[in-house]
């Protein structure tokens, strides 16, 4: 019996898809590989911090107001007696089952204040973001397409004191104006101290919390809390973002279809948010992840001027009483996010973006 | 034979006169930018400032004078006076010492060692390239802030565990610089004759490759430099920089969180110097950027 060529041809096309499957799964384990060693990478390098620079690691993790019995529990169990390739295998082994020591500070284990407070900071950051995205995308485009307009001129500038401001200054001279001035702002913290603890965490949002509690009051005083510190967030992002989006916009406007649009007679909105803006849609996928990861970076110092009660307020007070696993482990997770944010952004692009499939 | 015309001649005879020739062209460039002028004045002002403290500064940096705190900014005090007395302007111009030794010394530390394992990775490439830039990446791919806080929190708190701190986490950007250049470079004709004379690998980088990486690194190092001051006046504003009573920008605005809702000159004053500063550093390298390395011109 001769071959049937449409056999042929399916074997043809289920081969090419076999292939094309064993790519795609090449690619994600690349991926994952790649994952796995900037994370094992950031593990050395917090165990480089915490186990070799200190003089004595002991001392730099129980404090020395501890007792001698203490420290030498603590040298054991760190198993300072071994050699270090053998404590970093710990070190590593103890990070993936979730275990990143004792806060001497708080006297939980830094996992469970980790977790505590790791909302907070996610929901800054986050109104942080939108206010980012949703105000500077816009007005990069504007800027973008009325080059040297006042618009143009007011986003360089503020471009520019996003490079050179210190996130947080602005917030003390916006907690100056906008709350002792103005009133129009709550102070520092979450909520106003009669309402702190009347609504039962779940997500640890207290936006959310409070509006599932069906606490309206609860919910928009937490928005006035909220707003300053967000907003001083969302203007380096906004800036960032804006800059970006202008200089995006700026290359797609000099391209040849967008002149062949403008020339049929396409209206200037069309060609602008259709033409235009379409292409760039993906770069700024990655400039928005690249903010957010750097926002989480930006909440440690706001987080301190505005007694926030997140992960960067826990950093800086481990940092002052030199409370190593505290520090160790917000750093871990922090820079863990932070990776985490820029590979999905990574992939996205990719995912996204026809020509870099 | 005028000045001018000896460095602008198109056959320069000696080296000296070629590189004079090229460092006037940068220069008059610059001068045709107003927003690099002005970068460029600012941080000459700050050399200046920090050269000459002890006869600008009206009062000394550290007397107190308790009758007289927390006075608002007046004819006496420009910038009012904190909560011991210490006159803040005079502070603010000491303040300028430190961080122009905190951007310096950082500068001297990353850029060279940045340059030096960028271009080795990029001349030998293989296996060398492989491990150093993959380290380099897991540095790039750590946030820097968090990264100069864990560290000097295992260094200890102060301003020369701060620079250290900061000079660590800078140098991987340069060295991806050096590394892409050193690419480029690496497969010209010259280097390979350099290489047939029989030079060493180390002649030829520190000889022929890194001075070909410097105009990028200026470029890429300037504009750092706001990056890096906003980041020692963090650790200082957390405690972790500069101790008191060193007039460091980020430590006297921390001193002023007490107070910023009644006295809101004692936090406010040093942050526009910080702004003023790390401006001039951004308009300076945007400007040495569109003169040294036109192809990026306003991006």
């Amino acid at each position: 019996m001769s071959q049937n060529p449409t056999t042929a041809a399916t074997v043809e096309v289920a081969g090419a898809a076999s292939r094309r499957t064993r790519r795609r799964l090449l690619a994600i384990l690349g991926f994952v590989a790649t994952v796995l060693l900037t994370f094992l990478g950031l593990l050395a390098i917090t165990f480089f911090i915490g186990r070799v620079i200190p003089i004595d690691p002991v001392l730099a993790v129980v404090g020395d107001r501890a007792s001698s019995e203490v420290y030498e529990a603590a040298r054991v169990a760190m198993g300072l007696d071994q050699p270090l390739p053998i404590q970093f295998v710990h070190y590593v082994l103890n990070v993936f089952s979730g275990d990143l020591g004792q806060s001497v500070s708080t006297g939980r284990s830094v996992v469970e204040d980790l977790s505590r407070f790791f909302p907070a900071t996610l929901e800054m950051a986050t109104i942080g973001i939108i206010i980012g995205v949703v105000l500077g995308v816009p007005l990069g485009v504007i800027a973008a397409s009325r080059q040297g307009s006042i618009i143009d001129q007011i986003i360089r500038v503020v471009g520019l004191l996003g490079y050179s401001m210190p996130a947080f200054w602005l917030g003390l001279v916006g907690l100056a104006v906008f709350y002792a001035r103005l009133r129009w702002v709550g102070g520092p913290g979450r909520l106003d101290i009669f309402y702190d603890g009347l609504v039962q965490p779940v997500t640890g949002l207290l936006l959310v919390d409070s509006l599932l509690a069906g606490e309206i009051d609860i919910f928009w005083n937490a928005i006035t809390h909220l707003i300053l510190p967000a907003s001083v967030l969302g203007f380096f992002s906004l800036a960032y973002i804006a800059r970006m989006t202008r200089s995006f916009m700026l290359d797609q406007l000099s391209q040849e279809f967008v002149t062949t649009a403008r020339v049929k007679g396409v209206p200037e909105r069309l060609v602008i948010w259709r033409h235009a803006f379409n292409p760039i849609r993906v770069p700024l996928i990655t400039v928005i992840g690249l903010s957010y990861a750097g926002l989480l970076e930006g909440s440690v110092m706001i987080e301190t001027v505005f007694s926030w009660p997140g992960i960067g307020n826990y950093l800086t007070t481990a940092l002052l009483n030199a409370d190593m696993n505290a520090v160790l482990g917000s750093t871990l997770v922090i820079g863990a996010v932070f990776i985490f944010i820029n590979k999905i952004s990574d992939v996205l692009y990719r995912v996204l973006d026809p020509r870099a499939r | 034979m005028s000045t001018r015309d000896w460095l602008l001649e198109d056959s320069p005879h000696s080296r000296l006169q070629a590189n004079a020739g090229r460092a006037y062209r940068v220069f008059t460039a610059l001068l045709r930018n107003p927003l690099s002028v002005l970068g460029g004045v600012i941080i000459l002002i700050l050399v200046l400032t920090a050269l000459l403290a002890p006869w600008l500064a009206p009062y000394s940096a550290t007397g107190q004078d308790l009758a007289n705190r927390l006075a608002p900014p007046s004819g006496a005090h420009w910038m009012g006076t904190d909560e011991l007395g210490r006159d803040i302007f005079s502070r603010v111009i000491w303040g300028s010492q430190i961080t122009l030794t905190i951007v310096g010394l950082v500068a001297l530390i990353s850029a060279p060692l940045g340059l030096l394992l960028g271009a080795v990775a990029g001349y030998f490439g293989g296996w060398t390239d492989r491990v150093l830039m993959g380290i380099t990446d897991i540095f790039l791919s750590m946030p820097k802030l968090i990264l100069a806080l864990a560290f000097v929190a295992a260094l200890g708190p102060g301003i020369n565990n701060a620079i250290i701190a900061i000079a660590i986490t800078s140098w991987p950007a340069y060295a991806r610089i050096a590394r892409a250049e050193t690419l480029t470079i690496r497969s010209s004709e010259f280097i390979a004759a350099v290489q047939m004379q029989g030079a060493s690998p180390f002649r030829v980088i520190v000889g022929h490759v890194l001075p070909l990486c410097t105009s990028s690194m200026i470029i890429r190092v300037t504009l750092d430099m706001a990056g890096v001051i906003l980041t020692a006046a963090g650790l200082g504003f957390i405690g972790l920089g500069a101790q008191p009573p060193l007039p460091e920008w980020g430590a006297m605005i921390s001193r002023g969180r007490t107070f910023i809702l009644d006295q809101w000159w004692v936090a406010t004053m040093p942050g526009f110097a910080i702004i003023i500063v790390s401006l001039g550093f951004c308009f300076l390298g945007d400007g040495l950027r569109d003169v040294l390395d036109p192809k990026s011109e306003g991006k």
